[in-house]
């Protein structure tokens, strides 16, 4: 089966997937393991990362020394093909023009998506991080709890292999045995921030990020995932052999050949793609649900890219995967005679609360680091240590101007030296140049350290999207046009990050160039951390969500959204981990029920 | 962490634009033909896409043409020279290629290196008509003394004498090109003691000497 032209797909799937991303690949390889025949459709093109990634290439073979461009908005190398915050021929269009009011939207137009360039940072969510506005009045509860989504968080974490510690720190969920891998050795930096930050009350611990530290346990692993499905267990533990654990070098940026990282396309898709169940269209553009009878969803219509040519896909089941916003896109253009306001908008809730995650950043030059000798920092690529969330008793007797909180995470360390690394150094220097210049780039090369806030916003009804109503796409789509606004729950939040990274640098005896204060400053524009969720929210009510809690929409009982766009809040976790955690339990839900031929 | 660095030189690049610079690019918003005094609006057609392959190794000048004249090449490498000059660890600047690259970087079809061409090209006929002025002779010409006579006064900006400013301006910018084209290179990374970029089958923490040097325990708190 594996890859198939527009031309050759089936008369009928179980179930249509549309995305290969994160949320794509894990409702994919759920639903293809256990049984369902799935047809997925990709925008982008094919990508094969064991032959395309290029680990060990240095940017003195790059064009610009490897450098930004519109073209490869995350340096040459980035794995990234075919996406950015522009899309040749895919405009979205904004109302707000200055950083305040901006929302820049990121896509990857390939197989796999943007989680074959992801940070692979995999943290849960924690108890109160669906039960937000029950805490504090603020937002909207998810519609249901940690309880019900851990045991997915255990499964994704065994599936994808994930390094870090259980702490027993407050809303920062520990992993039952067997799930997390041993995280990787810390830095000389990563220990002098613990210790310094550690004074502060700031707790730095081992960071999650989906990265093989040491070979996976296929055998075992397969067992715990698929009981009672020995077909699913021989492929994926023969798959899991195939996956090598991480030789310490190159950047997981650019993807990973030997599969040590988590990729859709290196540890969901090959195994969904051996269990015989799963057709891949890659080059489909979908444009629209299809309605059929009975206001139940018929299947698809994309655009097949290599012919410019329309085509309808069908299916028992639609899921969409497309990434939130793309998600919201699909429907809003999916409108019909009985829903002139887009399919599954009964609540005209679709394209609002839409969230990105509070960044703000700073970078320190520590004194103690200079001229440190010369050793091999790779590690696993960066964050092995990062700072969960910690003011939870300030916040609750009121010690805080913000809602919500922020994790930090850590960088530092000899890393191979890029374009910007010794650029700018006047502020250490006084200006040199010539013999000192060569001396002072040795003196403080791996004496810089850096610190990235992530924090939760409150999603509020100046950030929402909806269609342009006039500008189409390449494709003769309607375009997203976006809104975007941060209230001061954002901005204070992004004070206070600075406040704290500038603790922490002078804690450690160091300096920064330019201390921010003013939040508004501090905050980077919306969509720039690529943390965009929500759209299309679920909630336990029909007039105020898109969707239930299995990511089912209230209105077409066949069509599922298992990406971002469902998530009813963005806590300071990264959303990946999440997204595939509902993705799998949407599918489990969507077994059952074809098994109970509700669908 | 690439990213992150180099994002922010590139705005602190933007930020510190000499007027010459805004100048030019409000005239190129314009439409007008004609920039500043050497900054020719050079616009190659097309960057390398979105879809590259990564796996070539590429030369500069090869995705589109180097646009540096004989003269301003020569300006080029004397000015790296002094910024990268050879010592007992590691050649010139210009012995590595950084000069090619330059070339590449005023010549590429993309937003920051078009927003620095000006700043550079007016800055390097500033130096040769700053060179003439006070030694009669071209920048490459003056001897290392003469040469650090102007690098004196250009070489950092906030306490440049405010008729230097813009030239202080675009030697920030120039030096910051130069180290990263340098550093990038094996011979730069290797001064550097940069060790990594290489296979391992295990990761170890730092060596305990250095750890108990700097007061830290081996594991985290």
């Amino acid at each position: 089966m594996p890859f198939v032209n527009a031309a050759h797909i089936a008369r009928d799937y179980d179930v249509i997937v549309v995305g290969s991303g994160a949320a794509g690949g894990q409702a994919a390889y759920t639903l293809c393991m256990e049984g369902a025949k799935v047809l997925m459709l990709e925008a982008g093109r094919n990508y094969l990362p064991e032959i395309e990634t290029p680990m060990f290439q240095t940017v003195d073979q790059a064009p610009l020394r490897g450098a930004e461009t519109p073209d490869k908005p995350f340096a040459f190398y980035d794995a990234t093909v075919d996406g950015g915050w522009t899309v040749p021929g895919e405009p979205y269009t904004q109302t707000g023009s200055d950083a305040a009011d901006r929302f820049d939207w990121w896509r990857a137009r390939m197989l796999g998506g943007r989680t074959n360039h992801w940070g692979r940072i995999a943290l849960r969510n924690g108890p109160y991080d669906f039960k937000g506005h029950s805490r504090d009045g603020l937002g909207i509860d998810w519609p249901l709890s940690y309880e019900e989504i851990a045991p997915y968080y255990d499964k994704v974490e065994m599936l994808i292999g994930v390094y870090g510690s259980s702490e027993g720190l407050e809303n920062t969920p520990d992993s039952p045995p067997g799930c997390l891998l041993p995280p990787p050795a810390p830095l000389v930096s990563d220990l002098l921030i613990a210790q310094r930050a550690r004074r502060l009350g700031v707790p730095v611990v081992a960071a999650h990020r989906a990265v093989l530290t040491r070979p996976l346990d296929g055998k075992r692993a397969a067992a715990r995932l698929h009981p009672g499905n020995p077909t699913a267990q021989r492929i994926l533990a023969a798959d899991m052999q195939q996956r090598a654990a991480c030789f310490w070098a190159t950047p997981c940026g650019r993807g990973c050949s030997i599969r040590a990282n988590y990729q859709s396309t290196t540890v969901h898709l090959p195994p969904a793609l051996l269990s015989g169940n799963l057709d891949i269209v890659t080059d489909a553009m979908v444009s629209r649900v299809e309605l059929g009878a009975q206001g139940r969803a018929r299947g698809v219509r994309f655009i097949d890219k290599t012919t410019g040519g329309e085509v309808e896909a069908r299916g028992r089941v639609v899921v969409l995967a497309a990434s939130a916003c793309e998600t919201v896109r699909i429907l809003l253009n999916s409108e019909c005679g009985r829903c002139p306001d887009g399919l599954a908008n009964s609540s005209g809730q679709l394209g609002r609360h839409l969230m990105d995650t509070v960044g703000s950043s700073a970078q320190g030059q520590v004194p103690l680091l200079e001229n440190l000798p010369p050793r091999n920092e790779d590690g696993a690529s960066g964050h092995a240590v990062y700072a969960p969330w910690w003011l939870y008793s300030a916040q609750r007797a009121g010690r805080l101007d913000f809602p919500r909180g922020y994790h930090i995470e850590i960088n530092g360390g000899r890393r191979m030296p890029g374009l910007g690394t010794l650029a700018g150094l006047e502020w250490l220097t006084g200006g040199s140049y010539g013999l000192r210049l060569k001396e002072d780039a040795r003196r403080y090369y791996g004496s810089f350290v850096y610190f990235d806030g992530r924090g939760e916003m409150i999603p509020n009804d100046a950030a929402c999207c909806e269609l342009d109503p006039s500008v189409k796409d390449r494709w003769g789509i309607p375009v997203l046009r976006f809104h975007w606004r941060w209230s001061a729950h954002e901005t204070r939040q992004a004070a206070h990050m600075q406040k704290t990274f500038a603790a922490i640098i002078d804690a450690m005896g160091g300096r920064m160039q330019d201390a921010v204060t003013d939040g508004a400053a501090a905050i980077r524009p919306g969509g720039s951390i690529i943390h965009e969720v929500g759209g299309a929210i679920m909630g336990a009510n029909p007039t105020t969500s898109v969707t239930n809690r299995w990511g089912q929409t209230w209105d077409v009982k066949n069509l599922f959204i298992a990406d971002g766009a469902v998530f009813a809040s963005n806590a300071d976790k990264n959303p990946t981990l999440t997204i595939m955690a509902l993705a799998w339990r949407s599918a489990d839900h969507i077994l059952e029920r074809m098994r109970r031929k509700e669908l | 962490m690439d990213r992150r660095t180099s994002i922010k030189w590139v705005l602190a690049a933007s930020a510190t634009l000499p007027l010459w610079a805004s100048r030019a690019a409000s005239a190129a918003e314009a439409g007008a033909a004609a920039c500043a005094r050497g900054a020719d609006a050079a616009a190659p057609a097309a960057g390398y896409g979105t879809d590259p392959d990564l796996w070539r190794r590429y030369r500069a000048g090869e995705l589109w043409p180097l646009t540096l004249t004989a003269a301003q090449r020569r300006t080029a490498a004397a000015l790296c020279d002094l910024i990268i000059p050879r010592d007992a660890e590691s050649p010139s600047a210009s012995a590595v290629g950084v000069v090619d690259f330059i070339d590449e970087w005023v010549s590429a079809p993309y937003p920051q290196p078009q927003e620095d061409r000006p700043v550079l090209l007016e800055g390097l006929a500033w130096l040769d008509g700053e060179a003439e002025r006070r030694f009669a002779r071209p920048f490459a010409s003056l001897s290392e003394m003469e040469q650090r006579a102007i690098g004196d006064d250009i070489c950092h900006a906030p306490t440049a004498q405010p008729r230097f400013a813009d030239a202080a301006v675009f030697f920030a910018r120039y030096r910051d090109l130069t180290v990263g084209g340098f550093y990038t290179t094996p011979q730069g990374r290797s001064d550097l003691g940069y060790l990594g970029n290489v296979p391992r089958a295990s990761f170890e923490g730092p060596p305990r000497e250095l750890l108990a040097r700097l007061g830290l325990p081996p594991e985290l708190p």
